[in-house]
């Protein structure tokens, strides 16, 4: 069987065919729950599958329509929501948690990075923030940056 | 739009702060898409054929271990595609097997040899870190093509 015959008998699965896309959607705020995020999302965007999840939203669909629903959903709170695409649909026998027992593989890593997400937050309320401009304006640290008197007598204490 | 790799590949901040700032960001899960959507003999498609392995061999030799090349054949053509690139230092997140950690360290190394602009940062431990962490990576998104002045 050539390899495009074997494409037009593969069985059609959601969120697998060209064009369509699934993206996360993580929500790390009092106000908001997935669960009201979810309605409000369906009724902003009937025909995109959304499944709500612990952390927030799993969303597929075309392209385009996915993109305009996570610009509307990003006003609800706009610096406590965070959007990553996601290369599996949900569901998928491969990744979905209900098949493979325990937490789905990459949760370890967004569970970790969630942890985060407040200060994240933080640094995208003062971007409206004029109070913040000089914190703005400083640069990161370098990696070779000595150790500060200030952190070290930090570190002493929390140990 | 200018195209940034970011890594780690599967970093929810980066690729959030990314596309938030106009962007678009280049991570595993795009790659991962591409196969998964692309038709073939495997039902369902499989994320890294053994194909795959083979067209890492652009990125790493033979006797580098095939999960590296696997690997490579995702983040490889992303790293030659990207206009520029973000790179947090201390993503622990992204340790594993001697493949994952092998190719990690190829990754970033490509990255430095590519001479794209580059932003190197630790993940913020503080309100203080978190606010220089992301003004630092709007400033550095501006700065690219197509985009929004910071």
């Amino acid at each position: 069987m050539s390899e495009a015959a074997a494409a037009e008998t593969m069985p059609v699965r959601p969120g697998v065919g060209a064009g369509t896309v699934a993206k996360y959607v993580f929500i790390d705020s009092p106000d908001l729950t997935p669960a009201d995020l979810g309605l409000r999302a369906y009724e902003i965007a009937p025909a995109v599958q959304i499944k709500e999840t612990c952390f927030g939203l799993v969303i597929t669909g075309p392209e385009a329509e996915v993109d305009r629903l996570i610009v509307e959903i990003r006003k609800f709170d706009p610096d406590r929501i965070f959007v990553k695409d996601r290369g599996f649909p949900p569901g998928d026998e491969r990744r979905c948690r209900a098949n493979l027992g325990g937490a789905r593989p990459g949760f370890y890593g967004h569970e970790n990075e969630l942890r985060l997400a407040r200060y994240i937050s933080a640094g995208l309320r003062a971007l409206h923030d004029p109070k913040k401009a000089d914190l703005l304006r400083a640069k990161p640290k370098k990696a070779d940056e000595p150790l500060s008197p200030e952190r070290l007598a930090e570190l002493i204490e929390e140990s | 739009m200018a195209k940034v790799f970011i890594y780690p590949g599967t970093s929810l901040i980066l690729s959030d702060l990314v596309s938030r700032f106009g962007h678009r960001p280049l991570g595993s899960a795009l790659a991962v898409r591409d196969r998964v959507q692309t038709a073939g003999l495997d039902t369902p498609p499989l994320q890294i054929t053994p194909e795959d392995p083979k067209k890492g061999l652009r990125y790493a030799a033979v006797e580098v271990p095939s999960g590296v090349r696997g690997r490579m054949s995702l983040y490889g053509p992303q790293i030659e595609e990207a206009d520029a690139g973000i790179i947090i230092r201390d993503a622990d997140l992204a340790f594993g097997c001697m493949g994952c950690a092998r190719t990690n360290e190829l990754v970033r190394f490509l990255l430095h040899e590519r001479k794209i602009p580059l932003l190197e940062l630790d993940y913020p431990r503080s309100d203080e870190e978190g606010i220089r962490f992301v003004a630092a990576i709007k400033s550095f998104l501006a700065d690219l093509v197509g985009g929004v002045p910071a």
